[in-house]
């Protein structure tokens, strides 16, 4: 579950310390434009550190700098025998790039005795070249669980204004979309930048792309996540209805039935995936355990 | 008529008869912008004077040259609420000849009033006053709101000179204390900046980790049992205590309840809640923000009281007995809950429990907020530096990593935890914080009593040694 992932720099222990207290479902430690040329060293021994001393009660990502840089290595190398959950690598172009990382990564597990393929990729797409290649980088890798839609670069690779209401990115986020599931892996959208406490448009933005198909949305600010992880989770009252067509389905199979009624109306089988879907999400958020 | 204007400091003094070894006192309206302190007190050392007891309310930033006059005996007591570190290093470093006293906002008057302590000279900021004294702390250039700790002094003081930089026609009105009380008068240039009498806090932190705590602790109120209808409310003056009244406003908003009273200490934030009608009335010993003084003398539901009456925990009775809740900071928290806001992480005399103390013990629901870490220290120890606040009188702990409840609340802590908060033991929160610091090298302290600390009821909560440096 990748409702929210909340960006911290490497380089600020502070928030390296804290990350994790804001409820966000990921936090994703920055090596790459957070932190600046003259501190990609220090953020990175720090990141290091942090990983080491620091348990997080969250997913962890690690965004490194891109194959197009003379960091990237060094980031692996720093940061794989720490054990991340998930490796975000950034300006990719094509399902190459990810077989490059890949590879390195798998050179650090061998050398360190560590399962092959433990740590994860969710790569950052922000190239039109990404786009347009976004299946195939989607299935480039076993490692691979999410794509996550990097608007500003994308914008600028794209000769494009960034615009509020998202024209200039509507293309990529559908893309992007249908690549992930398409390869069974999430599909994470980009964040919110225009006013970090306009939780109003936060909120408009973040209902748009959950009804496109979204898992979840990068947070630049920590009181985003309280109102993105609100939108991607049921409510109470959706559960209660999940519930009744699940059980429901129970009943109509134990009974052998094919056909299913709830409340006197028939329900069909994506409803009830859909039903199924939302009672394991609620049940994981709100910790709840039926009998 | 008998005249009692004069024409000035010095002249008070000689008239009230000032010997070495008196005390002297102020109170500390105008914080860190007072200026009646520092021109009383120059004065007093000009003409010679030694072994004065200085007896504030509160000693500020503004009140950094008894540091001095601690080294040259001129000051060699101290009988306070607060000390601001300019002063409180000094005495610390076994400066002041005797212990410095500490006692809280209430017991200070009640100190006063039963002789346990003692004043010859009060003198008085007013921001305006007459000839024959009636005085207040709403008008004039320099209006710095109201005058709550003044009214023992004034009662209880055997003399009393009031100094204003604001001189009005007979009979000054509206009147906060009397000409009863007032021997002499004296008019000067200026008492203060009243810009300084801004905590600096006038709007709502941005600071994540303590708007998360401060969610959190309303949280806690929200689901304690005592949220309802005719609530009586107060915050202590940190970013974070203050950062509640975002989150007070959204639960009441949700929960459709209504707030009686904001006791304060008050600052912008709560006259907004008075003004939308979240709360019916404010009680005010002080005011922290200038629109907080135009509040005080313009609206009538914004009452003006002594400190007695706020917190003298040993009256009949008292405003902070009423309180139902409480959000208070903390330097340092212990697992027994006793709160450390006296001395910092060397042991080096830095604040004081100001009314914290009394109205812990007053509220129904006493909330510590505070973060887990500050800068790399932690701020919940096995055991505090300084006992300011006993932990009897704390009820809950709110940092950004989880609660901790007073094991005295058994039903208190399954409330909360029904509501889905994150309650903790304090121990694990001890470990938590200790296993990203570790233990620090204890701090090393002489024999020397340098300060004593009592508490809301007059005992002694606590000592503090001198610093070896």
């Amino acid at each position: 579950m990748r409702r929210t992932m909340l960006f911290m720099p490497g380089s600020k222990p502070g928030n390296l310390l804290n990350g994790d207290v804001y409820g966000a479902d990921s936090i994703i430690i920055d090596l790459e434009d957070a932190v600046a040329l003259a501190e990609k060293d220090s953020a990175r021994i720090l990141t290091k550190h942090a990983m080491r001393t620091f348990h997080y009660d969250c997913e962890l990502i690690i965004r490194i700098n891109s194959l197009t840089t003379p960091f990237w290595q060094a980031d692996l190398d720093a940061v794989i025998p720490e054990k991340p959950d998930v490796i975000m690598p950034t300006k990719i172009y094509t399902a190459d790039d990810i077989r490059t990382i890949d590879a390195y990564i798998t050179e650090i597990e061998k050398a360190h005795g560590m399962e092959a393929g433990g740590v994860k990729l969710l790569p950052l797409l922000e190239t039109a070249a990404s786009i347009e290649h976004a299946f195939e980088i989607a299935t480039a890798s076993p490692r691979m669980v999410g794509l996550y839609l990097g608007a500003m670069d994308l914008a600028l690779d794209m000769k494009a204004t960034r615009t509020h209401e998202g024209y200039d990115i509507a293309y990529a986020r559908s893309r992007l979309v249908i690549a992930a599931r398409a390869a069974g892996i999430d599909a994470l959208d980009t964040p919110y930048t225009w006013d970090i406490h306009d939780n109003d448009g936060l909120a408009e933005e973040t209902r748009m792309v959950k009804n496109m198909g979204f898992n979840g949305k990068a947070c630049i600010y920590p009181g985003q996540v309280e109102v993105v992880n609100d939108i991607f989770s049921p409510t109470k009252e959706r559960y209660e209805w999940a519930l009744a067509i699940v059980k429901g389905a129970e009943e109509a199979e134990a009974q052998g039935k094919g056909v299913v009624a709830v409340n006197g109306e028939l329900v069909d089988g994506p409803v009830i995936i859909i039903a199924r879907n939302t009672v394991a999400e609620y049940e994981k958020i709100n910790g709840v355990h039926r009998s | 008529m008998k005249g009692k204007l004069v024409a000035s400091i010095e002249e008070a003094i000689r008239l009230c008869g000032l010997k070495d070894g008196m005390t002297v006192s102020f109170h500390h309206h105008l914080r860190d912008g007072d200026q009646v302190l520092p021109m009383v007190m120059a004065k007093i050392e000009e003409l010679g004077f030694h072994d004065i007891t200085v007896s504030a309310s509160s000693i500020h930033g503004s009140h950094g040259c008894l540091a001095d006059m601690i080294k040259s005996k001129v000051v060699t007591g101290i009988d306070t609420n607060f000390i601001h570190k300019c002063v409180g290093t000094t005495i610390s470093e076994g400066y002041l000849e005797t212990p410095a006293i500490f006692r809280t906002h209430g017991n200070r008057p009640h100190a006063l009033a039963t002789g346990e302590a003692h004043i010859d000279i009060a003198f008085i900021a007013a921001s305006a006053a007459d000839c024959q004294g009636n005085m207040n702390g709403v008008d004039g250039p320099s209006a710095f709101g109201p005058m709550g700790y003044a009214f023992a002094d004034a009662q209880f003081a055997d003399k009393v000179v009031v100094i204003t930089d604001y001189l009005v026609d007979y009979p000054l009105t509206p009147i906060s204390i009397d000409e009863r009380y007032v021997d002499y008068v004296v008019k000067v240039d200026s008492i203060g900046d009243t810009s300084g009498i801004a905590s600096g806090i006038t709007t709502i932190s941005k600071d994540p980790i303590g708007l998360k705590i401060a969610k959190t602790a309303v949280q806690v109120f929200e689901n304690s049992g005592y949220f309802e209808d005719g609530f009586v409310y107060q915050t202590g003056g940190g970013r974070t205590s203050l950062a509640t009244t975002k989150f007070l406003k959204e639960a009441m908003d949700r929960r459709g309840v209504h707030g009686a009273c904001i006791l304060g200490g008050i600052n912008g934030l709560f006259i907004d809640l008075l003004e939308q009608g979240y709360f019916n009335k404010i009680v005010d010993t002080q005011c922290f923000d200038l629109k907080a003084v135009e509040s005080l003398k313009n609206d009538v539901r914004h009452q003006e009281i002594a400190c007695g009456h706020y917190a003298d925990m040993c009256a009949k009775s008292c405003v902070a007995a009423h309180l139902t809740t409480v959000m208070l900071g903390a330097t340092e928290i212990d697992t027994e809950f006793n709160v450390n806001i006296h001395t910092d992480s060397n042991g080096l005399i830095m604040g004081g429990s100001g009314g914290h103390t009394d109205i812990a013990y007053g509220a129904k629901l006493t909330v510590i907020v505070t973060p887990l870490l500050r800068q790399r220290r932690a701020a919940v120890l096995d055991r505090v530096g300084t006992k300011s606040t006993m932990g009897d009188t704390i009820d809950v702990l709110v940092t950004q990593r989880g609660i901790a409840v007073n094991p005295k609340h058994q039903g208190l802590r399954e409330r909360l935890l029904d509501a889905g908060l994150p309650v903790k033991d304090i121990h694990e929160l001890r470990k938590m914080a200790r296993d990203l610091t570790g233990e620090p090298k204890p701090v090393a302290f002489t024999d020397k009593v340098v300060a004593k600390v009592y508490g809301y009821d007059g005992k002694l909560n606590d000592v503090i040694y001198q610093s070896k440096g």
